[in-house]
């Protein structure tokens, strides 16, 4: 898969994640904001992130420091960092 | 999908962001098992806390269990006892390694110079009566001479039954010597007759928090979500109790499903190793439960819950706002 797709999927599967994970209503992957600010707009704070951090660990194989969390603003930033740090490299 | 920005207005917004990202985390220690009170309802000693652990004295290993603290990710300690001000070399052992709240009743002054800016919440149970009746002397003459004027110094008012529509006399005594106070409500855990809440004192408990609040704005730090949440144990549709308790010691905390709680809290006790459940005593109902820090954090910890409309948005920033002055992480 060339990288610029694997990417989009990335962002997708996170967003997905992200939703599933704090059952966020009226938002499906596709329509969620990539760039929108985590913590700012969607209220989420380091709970959540430690759940949803945990989910991504299984499905990506990543294990996200405690300490990277205030860089992960966003999903867009989330997927970057699976991406850089994914053990399996498309 | 609701937003924050899409919920508040400009200013409140900016309220919500200087808070967000304070990422607090706390837990609390007790210091040592002594005290130089003995107060009747002191949950401490009713419940044999004080027994439960042997003091650690070295100074050594006080300091390398705050350092392994730190590393656990705790960036607030929160003294308690007994009575912390017995042993200020152990308060040393924290104030030198991250923010410190030291609880104390005030009888002997925290040293200035050792600690310039460490966080003091003093212990009240209500007027000079109550205080000789539950604690056997009324300390507020000598802790409002101790601390008189100190800015890094509030009063943490218990609200016993018998205080009700004479809360004012209070408040006022603590602003005319220059300090703050937050309230919070007696749990009653040794069954103190005549300090049962009763039907319906609750409800104008709450009012005249209300009304404490509304008048006195410079000296009390409180929020009126916070007194309907403390007096009626409800917040959102939700009811207060243990399925619900964010101030579980983490490991200990073995409820099925997990409720929203607070990430790597732990009370540990002066040895250094036992733990205890929660933030307040094992031997307690948490039915009746009524302790003040716990009812804010299950506020705190549920901040998207609180996304439903504006007004419960804004409830939640004024619950955090007054969490974060009370540890002046946000001025006064
Ligand atoms: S001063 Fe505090 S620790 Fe000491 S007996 Fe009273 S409530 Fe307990
Ligand atoms: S006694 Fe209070 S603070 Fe302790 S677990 Fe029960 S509800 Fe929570």
């Amino acid at each position: 898969m060339n990288h610029e797709a694997n990417f989009e999927q990335t962002v997708l599967g996170v967003a997905g994640i992200v939703i599933e994970e704090l059952k966020l209503e009226d938002v499906t992957p596709e329509t969620f904001d990539p760039d929108l600010d985590m913590i700012d707009e969607v209220g989420v704070d380091s709970m959540d992130l430690a759940t949803v951090a945990l989910v991504l660990q299984d499905e990506y194989g990543v294990r996200i420091d405690e300490e990277d969390y205030p860089k992960l603003k966003t999903i867009r930033m989330i997927a970057e960092y699976i991406l850089e740090n994914s053990p399996v490299k498309t | 999908m609701k937003t924050v920005s899409s919920l508040l207005d400009f200013h409140w917004y900016q309220r919500y962001q200087n808070i967000s990202k304070l990422n607090i985390r706390s837990s609390i220690y007790d210091v040592t098992n002594q005290c130089n009170l003995r107060c009747k309802g002191c949950f401490f000693f009713s419940s044999g806390e004080d027994k439960a652990a042997r003091e650690e004295t070295d100074p050594e290993k006080w300091a390398a269990f705050v350092d392994s603290e730190k590393q656990r990710g705790v960036n607030l300690a929160i003294l308690i006892g007994g009575e912390p001000t017995l042993c200020l070399d152990r308060v040393a052992a924290f104030y030198s390694r991250m923010p410190t709240y030291c609880a104390t009743n005030g009888l002997i002054k925290v040293p200035r110079d050792r600690f310039a800016d460490m966080m003091v919440g003093i212990s009240l149970w209500g007027d000079e009566d109550d205080e000789k009746r539950l604690r056997g002397k009324d300390t507020f003459r000598i802790s409002s001479k101790n601390y008189e004027g100190d800015p890094y110094t509030y009063y943490l008012y218990t609200i016993t039954p018998n205080q009700v529509g004479r809360t004012e006399h209070i408040i006022k005594k603590i602003r005319d010597v220059g300090l703050k106070v937050h309230m919070q409500l007696l749990s009653n855990d040794e069954g103190v007759d005549g300090f049962y809440w009763r039907d319906g004192e609750l409800a104008d408990l709450r009012a005249e928090m209300d009304e404490m609040l509304d008048a006195y704005p410079d000296t009390v730090i409180s929020s009126k979500y916070y007194h309907q949440v403390i007096t009626t144990g409800k917040m959102l549709d939700r009811t207060f109790g243990w399925a619900e308790c964010p101030s579980v010691t983490e490991p200990m905390d073995t409820r099925n499903p997990q409720p929203r709680r607070l990430i790597r809290f732990i009370r540990r006790a002066s040895d250094l190793e036992t733990m205890h459940r929660c933030c307040t005593s094992a031997t307690r109902d948490c039915s009746t439960c009524k302790d003040g820090a716990a009812h804010m954090s299950w506020i705190m910890v549920n901040k998207r819950a609180h996304m439903r409309s504006t007004e419960d948005l804004q409830n939640w920033i004024e619950v955090y706002e007054m969490f974060a002055k009370l540890y002046q992480f946000i001025p006064w």
